[in-house]
Formats: C-alpha cells, structure tokens, sequence
C-alpha cells in the first residue's frame, strides 16, 4: 500500500526507518498525541514535541481478520490491535510473534505489512 | 411557534443487484416515487440534500440530473447516517422558513460496481490505520465488539439474536434481500470474517437508493399523503478512525440520542417502533446501551428470544434491516423511509406495528464514527 507521507507525517515514518516509535508530547498540559498533528486535542495548544516512545503497552481490544481485502488478502488471517501505550495514547497496530487477550502487555517489533515496514507489537514473554 | 415540518413523500429505486441503474438514475427514480406519494414536483422543491462518494460534489451534481436550481444545497456526508442528519438540518431550514419542500436522496451501485476497497493511497490520518490492513469497515466494528464482549460477558449467541430478528422480519418483506429463516447457530456456523464476527453478523452489500420529501406543515394540506411529524433531532461525531474512538462500547447515540428525544418531549417507554442502523449486530446492541434504552451490559438480554422480532415486545428493524433487507454502502435513509411507512400504517398483517405512533430512528455513520437519531411521530 502507497503511505502519502506529509509535512506532519514525516518525523514519524523516519522514525520508523530509524527503528523509534515516535509521538508527540503538549508541552502546556503534558498529554501525549498520536497521530501526529499540528495542535494538541486536549488543550488546543500548539506546543508540541516530538518524543520516543517507550514501546510498551497494554492491549484494549484486538481482532483476528481471516478474510481481508487488495493486497492484504494473502497475509490473512492476521491479528489487527488496538494497543493502549504507556504513555497515554492508542494506536492501531498488528500483532506479530503469539497471540494476545484484552489486557496483556505487549512490546514494540517492527514488522512488514503489504510491503512497509510497521511498527507492531508482540506478546511480552 | 415555528412551523413544523413533516416526512410526505418516501420511496426506493430498484434495491438488490440493479446493473441497469446509475447512482443518479436511481436517485431519480426514488424522487419521483417520493414527491408522487406527496402530490409535490420537482418544482416544489427548493430544498436538495443527498450523500455519496461518487461525485466531488454529490449536490449540485445531482440537482443538475434532474434538472432543478434548488435555493438550499446540503451535501453533509457524515456516513451511513447522513440522511437522519439531512432530516434534521432540513428541519431547521424549514422552521427558519428558508425552504418550504426539502428532497433528500440517496443512491449506490456498490455491488454491480465492486467497488468496495478499490486500491488508494493512505492519505493523512489513515497512514496510522490502513497500512495494517484491517478490513474496514467489518475489522473496526470486531474490535468494539470484542472489546464489549470483554467488559461485559455478552456472548456471540446473544449477538446473533439481532441477526436472527432481522431476518424474521425480512421473511415479511418482499423487497427485502434475503427472506428465508435462519437461527442463532447459522450466525454462529457462518463464516468468520473477523473475530467475533461471522459473515451472518455483517450487513448486505446491494446497490439500491431512495428518497425523502419533507414539507413545511403550512403545505400539509396540499400533499396527497398523511405526514409524518419530525419532533425532534439529534447528531454528533466521536472519532473518524477507530484507534481514536474514546471508549469502543459508547457511541455518539450517548448524545444525539438524548438531544432528539428531549426535543420531542418523550422518553425511552413512549415509543412503538425503532429503526436502529444495524451495519452489523454488535451495532444494534452498541446503539440500544448508548440510547439508554438499557443499561451498558444489558443489550444482549434486551435482544432476547425474538424481543425485537414480528410480535416481539420492541418491534425494531422491522423492514429486514442492513442484515437482511438492504444495505447500499449508506443504509441510512431507509431507517427514515420504514418509520414512515409504519407510522402512516402502510402495511397490512405482522408486517405493520399495530398502532405506531412514535418511531425512533437512529442512524450510525462511518466506523461507530457518526450517529444521528430522529423522532417521529403520527402526523
Ligand atoms: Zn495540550
């Protein structure tokens, strides 16, 4: 799949290159952000800073897709989350290396998918 | 008092597999079916609203179709529940006596065309979501429904039961797209298309289209048929991709749904009929929680044994449904066009709600994204 890298997008998929899952952090009220933007969306300030992210996290819901579309559907069935980072914010994700329940603790692993290297999360031994 | 407005003229195009429709010829068709109902022209209309993809400006394309220079141009597209909220910014239009006839239209020919998941590039926010591959939107609506299933121990068997009802409901409708009966254990021994859900736990795709005409109550008179009263409306967004969905068991129906009901001046108990956007089961019971018509945890039991079926004691989705009726990519407008049929009484047998007088209906847009609720009421 084509990702349209933008202005905002960019520091986050270098990141990715770099092999660093990088968010945003509102220096007025201190809330992390993702996806990246250009104001925070709990204070409306647009002081915002790029950080590392720690990699951990906890899984708030995930699903098993046994049936996908395009150039997805050969890497079907595949485990889509929605992890929950320790810094505060969510993002979607796979799940690569073991299977997961709501609540576990799963760690950072970049993976491929249809042909970009993601970041993903596997199962924390 | 501001004027009100009402529903008087409602219609489908062809619904199903229509190869020999356009997205336009259909909307055309349902329009004129709608204004014949309501005794109105395409001269009396100086009101459009309709949504698609299909066009950069779905609106004025449209308008120039059918040949009309309405004085009101409303193209929101906020999903499959435009329409419900197409009702209400018609509504207001009218009680501000800027239009006097609104025509709200809809067309789809998503299953001729295949035109579900066509290749695009990920383009701002979606470069967080689409690269994984999550089926959309079936994937999106699995994890609410997981995540549901987690905090309150609903079973997929209780899911079902809103598959079920619909169907029994279908099997009374001769439009609708499948009639034959099914059981909980069919949802459950159908395909698994992401998990929880089977493919029996997810809505149709068909084309089809249909249309809406509202009037102001100084025209009432003039119009062939009786009208529906909108008494009151609601709308509002949470979140657009689903990582951004602040509680994936609590819908926007939380708020539009109160707004609606508390501009009508009725309550949960008051209504005879509810048509409830069920892009899939988990929808249904997602949506009957946030309207408040149970407590969270509580919509599996609710949806019991035939409860929302023919005879049940909470007729809901009473034309088949997404599920088993129709589903043209924006199921909405047709919540609006089965209230208003059982409020006039249209049918005759277990078809028809015996004496409907309040309807409920709440459309859902997007990826649990969008919700929009209106009240109606027998004009
Ligand atoms: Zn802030």
């Amino acid at each position: 799949m084509e990702i349209a890298v933008d202005t905002e997008s960019r520091e986050f998929w270098d990141g990715v290159a770099a092999g660093e899952l990088r968010i945003q952090r509102c220096e007025a009220c201190g809330h992390a952000v993702f996806y990246p933007r250009a104001l925070c969306p709990s204070c409306h300030c647009d002081r915002l800073v790029w950080i590392v992210a720690s990699g951990r996290g906890e899984v708030y819901s995930y699903t098993v897709a046994h049936r996908a579309f395009g150039e997805f559907a050969t890497e079907a069935p595949f485990t889509v989350a929605l992890v929950d980072l320790d810094e505060g914010v969510r993002m979607l994700t796979r799940i690569v290396g073991g299977t997961v329940a709501i609540g576990d603790r799963v760690e950072l692993e970049f993976a491929t998918a249809a042909g970009n290297q993601l970041p993903c999360f596997r199962p924390v031994a | 008092m501001s004027r009100r407005a009402g529903i008087v003229g409602v219609a489908e195009s062809d619904l199903g597999k229509t190869p020999h429709l356009t997205v336009l010829s259909q909307q055309a068709t349902a329009s004129v079916a709608a204004l014949a109902e309501a005794g109105l022209g395409f001269a009396d209309v100086d009101g459009l609203f309709t949504a698609g993809g299909w066009s950069w400006s779905p609106a004025i394309a449209l308008a120039e179709y059918l040949g009309i220079q309405p004085k009101h141009l409303d193209g929101t597209n906020i999903g499959g529940s435009s329409f419900e909220a197409h009702v209400g910014h018609a509504v207001a239009a009218i009680e501000a006596g800027l239009i006097d006839v609104a025509l709200i239209a809809y067309g789809s020919t998503q299953r001729t065309d295949r035109s579900r998941n066509q290749p695009r590039p990920a383009t701002l926010a979606e470069q967080y979501e689409r690269p994984y591959g999550l089926p959309t939107p079936v994937g999106a609506y699995a994890l609410a429904a997981n995540r549901y299933m987690y905090e309150h121990g609903v079973t997929s068997e209780q899911m079902a039961e809103v598959a079920v009802s619909a169907r029994d409901w279908a099997a009374l409708n001769p439009k609708a797209y499948y009639r034959d009966p099914i059981t909980v254990d069919d949802v459950l021994a159908s395909e698994m298309i992401c998990e929880p859900l089977h493919k029996l736990d997810c809505c149709l795709v068909t084309d089809g289209g249909g249309a809406v005409v509202l009037a102001a109550e100084d025209r009432w008179p003039d119009v062939a048929a009786r009208p529906v009263v909108v008494l009151g409306h609601g709308e509002t967004t949470t979140h657009n991709g689903i990582a951004q969905m602040p509680d994936l068991t609590v819908t926007g129906a939380a708020r539009s749904g109160p707004a609606a009901m508390t501009m009508a001046g009725v309550s949960h108990t008051d209504f005879d009929v509810v048509e409830i956007y069920d892009s899939f089961t988990i929808t249904v019971l997602l949506t009957l929680e946030s309207l408040g018509f149970c407590k969270p945890g509580e919509a599996g039991d609710f949806v019991r044994a035939g409860r929302t079926g023919p005879g049940g004691e909470f007729p809901m989705n009473t034309n088949g449904g997404g599920l088993s009726y129709t589903h043209p990519g924006m199921y909405g407008i047709f919540l609006l066009i089965e209230a208003t049929r059982q409020l006039r009484g249209d049918f005759a047998g277990a078809r028809q709600v015996t004496d409907a007088e309040l309807a409920l209906v709440h459309g859902t847009g997007g990826v649990l994204s969008s919700t929009s609720t209106v009240v109606l009421g027998r004009g």
